[in-house]
């Protein structure tokens, strides 16, 4: 099993994401992470699809998601030729005598602290998942309390668009 | 990155390059001819709009969308649209007794007559009673438009009288659907229905329309501008790959035509009769393709699979190349899969790249409208054979000609004094002849109908191929019937399903739709029975449906018949079944049953037992051919 990251341009239609989760359901697929927002076209969303799989089994799920009507386009971004982070915010344990060495770790790693309380404060990080991971294992001395992570979103390096290519395809007359 | 980022490519991928990269395609594109709408697609005019409410606006749409039958039954959520319904000159609409039924006729009609096929029905159980007929078309790629009431717009999410979510509920056994709540998207969503239902591969769509949304005043205006950025269906092979198959066959000294039920669904019949000429392979036609090459011709070998002859599925497991052309390597097919045809390369010609690799790895993919592949594969050959020469096939043949007169179709007389359900089957076939349409059920019956009727057309056949739904062969049949008037038409249905669906008789009745209906009763869900005797010891667990001879006859088919108004006859003797035929083919002012009681301990051979190879397929119990006396 591999990791694959997949950019998936969809029409932004009640049911889409159901209709996308349920593809990778039905093959028993574990999806790592779903992002899903708007893009720069009106209507037309993009998902950032992390699964697990074997290369096999993911070009079948790649061709069954291309026959849902409200997809658009799928790309599979190569870790080589993109970009990919995720958000995260942590809730970690900080009393007067940790706050400091928790301050350093945040420094360390170039996250934020966006809420401080007399116990604990609240960090966010952007980064690639390695990044995160790291930065959590630095942090778990001090006591994680709460976790939320945003799943990966990620697009190609370079000037080219897939929404410019998806979009003109889709809508310039024959 | 190197130092040139911005030059370098976005990652492209095998996802990517799964949709091969279709021209813009026009809005809206062309549907093939064989599913198209009769009006529509056709340019942009434009036509003032009219204030109508939005029942009126389906009832419109429908009408433009080319539909003059509609099968269903109205309920609560429905309702404003049958008001309008009632006043359409240009829609007929056909009261069922069971929302079931409105979907398999939809499908019925839909085979004979190479259009959509509509049903329609209330919401929550009305809607939730389409769901075997939606998934039975989709699993056999039938173009079906379904339309269901919903509760009102308010209501929805708030488990209101006769809600459910029939959207969501539908999305894994339909080709595409659509909630609408807003009365203006009416003729664009049913516009964008028809397309989806009968283009690409076909499918059923489902329309999902809020109580609210029928009843608010709207504007209609057709034709509509359809909106569907992610559906280009891909219909136009790729002629490198066709190049490619061209140099296969011609040089395949084994070859076989895998052809399957997309040879039907695009009309490529007359295509494929020249490409299985010119190649002179051996051709199988699997159960979906029945009659899509005529089974008199000298190079057809029948149907392959769990229930095939063994000719075809010996040239399948010797052959070096397998050309799929419309067939999707279903698990019936090809037994485990790991030692199908495990000699040959395969050329695997589809309509949806999905089918292609799915199961069976592939060495030439080529992904199209079928009748265009085949048209542009004939050619192909033509130039291969007069680079290389024709192949030298005389040494196949002798093999296969070898098997075909060692195990020909057959079947034994029953010793238990009842009729053999084969030769009742044959005897229809023979009387009814190449130009009736046969719908079977799922069973036994089924199986019999397939191997011993001889198709010669490719509209003559249909069945529940893919989902094997009991119980459609009475409403597929009265949907056959509404589309193809002039033909005769057979429901060959088997007791246990004809238990199912027969309340349709009633529509058939008063509709004057006049079916006829071959009961092949054994007495018990044979197929099930068939497995017990073979694989469960004999232990008849929970098979014995006590309708036939020496039981109570719950029910009497032949009364039921009467009760529905329609002609029943009892066969229980071979000397009867030709008179029988006979007299039910001479009524044509009502529905007839005929209850040919038939012996419950007939099975259905050769077979290929679940889960084993194809190798191991018994000519009849107990007996394997040899594979190597001829070798």
């Amino acid at each position: 099993m591999t990791r694959h990251t997949l950019s998936v341009l969809v029409e932004n239609k009640p049911g889409v994401l159901t209709r996308a989760a349920a593809l990778f359901a039905r093959r028993s697929f574990n999806i790592n992470s779903l992002a899903v927002g708007p893009t720069e076209h009106e209507g037309i969303s993009r998902m950032t699809v992390v699964v697990d799989v074997d290369d096999l089994p993911l070009e079948q799920v790649t061709k069954q998601l291309n026959k849902l009507i409200n997809v658009i386009k799928i790309v599979e971004l190569e870790p080589d030729a993109s970009v990919q982070r995720e958000l995260m915010l942590v809730k970690v344990k900080a009393d007067l005598s940790t706050r400091t060495h928790v301050l350093q770790v945040v420094d360390l790693f170039r996250a934020h602290v966006v809420d401080v309380g007399t116990e604990a404060v609240t960090i966010e990080a952007t980064g690639a998942p390695d990044k995160l991971t790291a930065l959590l294992a630095a942090l778990e001395p001090f006591g994680v309390r709460e976790i939320v992570k945003s799943g990966t979103v990620g697009i190609g390096r370079g000037a080219r668009s897939i929404t410019d290519r998806a979009f003109e395809r889709a809508v310039r007359p024959a | 990155m190197g130092s040139d980022p911005a030059g370098s490519a976005p990652a492209t991928t095998p996802a990517d390059a799964a949709r091969p990269s279709a021209a813009p395609v026009p809005t809206p594109p062309p549907a093939r001819a064989q599913v198209r709408p009769r009006s529509a697609p056709r340019q942009p005019v434009s036509v003032a709009a009219e204030d109508v409410t939005g029942a009126q606006s389906l009832v419109r749409s429908l009408e433009e969308a080319g539909v003059d039958t509609v099968f269903g039954i109205p309920g609560g959520a429905i309702l404003p649209a049958y008001d309008p319904l009632m006043d359409s000159t240009r829609l007929r609409h056909i009261l069922v007794r069971h929302e079931q039924g409105a979907g398999h006729a939809a499908s019925g009609y839909a085979y004979a007559t190479g259009r959509v096929g509509v049903c329609m029905a209330t919401s929550g159980p009305g809607a939730t009673n389409l769901v075997t007929p939606i998934a039975d078309a989709n699993m056999d790629s039938v173009p079906m438009v379904a339309i269901t009431g919903q509760v009102g717009a308010a209501s929805i999410g708030t488990d209101a009288f006769q809600e459910a979510d029939i959207v969501g509920i539908t999305m894994p056994v339909s080709k595409h659907n659509f909630l609408v709540t807003d009365p203006a998207e009416i003729p664009r969503v049913i516009a964008e229905a028809f397309h989806i239902a009968s283009t690409g591969r076909p499918g059923p769509v489902l329309v999902d329309i809020a109580k609210s949304a029928l009843q608010s005043r709207t504007t209609f205006s057709w034709p509509q501008q359809m909106n569907l950025p992610g559906y280009h269906p891909v219909t136009k092979p790729h002629s490198k790959q066709i190049r490619e198959a061209a140099k296969l066959l011609a040089s395949a000294r084994r070859p076989v035509l895998y052809v399957g039920g997309g040879a039907v669904r695009s009309g490529a019949s007359a295509e494929l009769r020249r490409l299985v000429d010119l190649s002179g392979a051996a051709v199988v036609t699997t159960l979906m393709a029945r009659g899509a090459v005529p089974d008199s011709h000298p190079q057809n070998l029948g149907m392959p699979g769990m229930h095939g002859t063994v000719p075809a599925v010996a040239a399948l497991q010797r052959a070096d190349l397998v050309v799929s052309l419309g067939a999707r390597f279903d698990d019936r097919v090809t037994g485990k899969l790991s030692s199908f045809a495990p000699g040959a390369a395969i050329v695997h010609a589809d309509i949806d790249p999905a089918e292609i690799g799915k199961n069976k790895r592939t060495d030439v993919p080529i992904v199209g409208d079928l009748r265009e592949t085949i048209a542009e594969l004939v050619p192909a050959l033509a130039d291969e054979h007069a680079r290389q020469g024709k192949p030298d096939l005389a040494a196949w043949w002798a093999t296969i000609d070898d098997w075909r007169e060692t195990y020909p179709l057959g079947y034994t007389h029953t010793d238990d004094g009842h009729l053999a359900p084969q030769g009742v089957i044959q005897r229809l076939g023979e009387l009814a002849g190449p130009d009736a349409i046969y719908a079977a059920g799922v069973g036994q019956h089924q199986m019999w109908a397939a191997q011993f009727i001889r198709y010669e057309r490719p509209d003559s056949w249909l069945n529940s191929g893919g989902l094997g739904t009991m119980g459609y062969s009475v409403p597929a049949a009265m949907g056959a019937k509404v589309g193809a008037p002039d033909r005769e038409v057979w429901s060959i249905d088997g007791d246990g399903c004809f238990q199912m669906t027969n309340q349709e008789l009633a529509t058939c009745a008063i509709n004057d739709i006049p079916i006829k209906v071959a009961l092949i009763n054994n007495s018990s869900l044979g197929m099930v029975r068939q497995w017990q005797t073979l694989f469960y010891e004999s232990r008849y667990s929970n098979t014995d449906l006590h309708t036939g001879h020496g039981t109570r006859r719950i029910p009497d088919f032949v009364k039921l018949a009467d009760a529905y108004g329609c002609v029943g006859i009892r066969v229980e003797h071979a000397n009867e079944v030709d008179a029988a035929i006979k007299r039910a083919q001479s009524i044509n002012d009502q529905p007839v049953v005929i209850d040919f009681h038939v012996s419950r301990d007939a099975m259905v051979w050769p077979m290929v037992a679940a889960g084993v190879s194809n190798d191991e397929i018994e000519y009849a119990r107990g007996i394997s051919p040899a594979w190597d006396r001829e070798e």
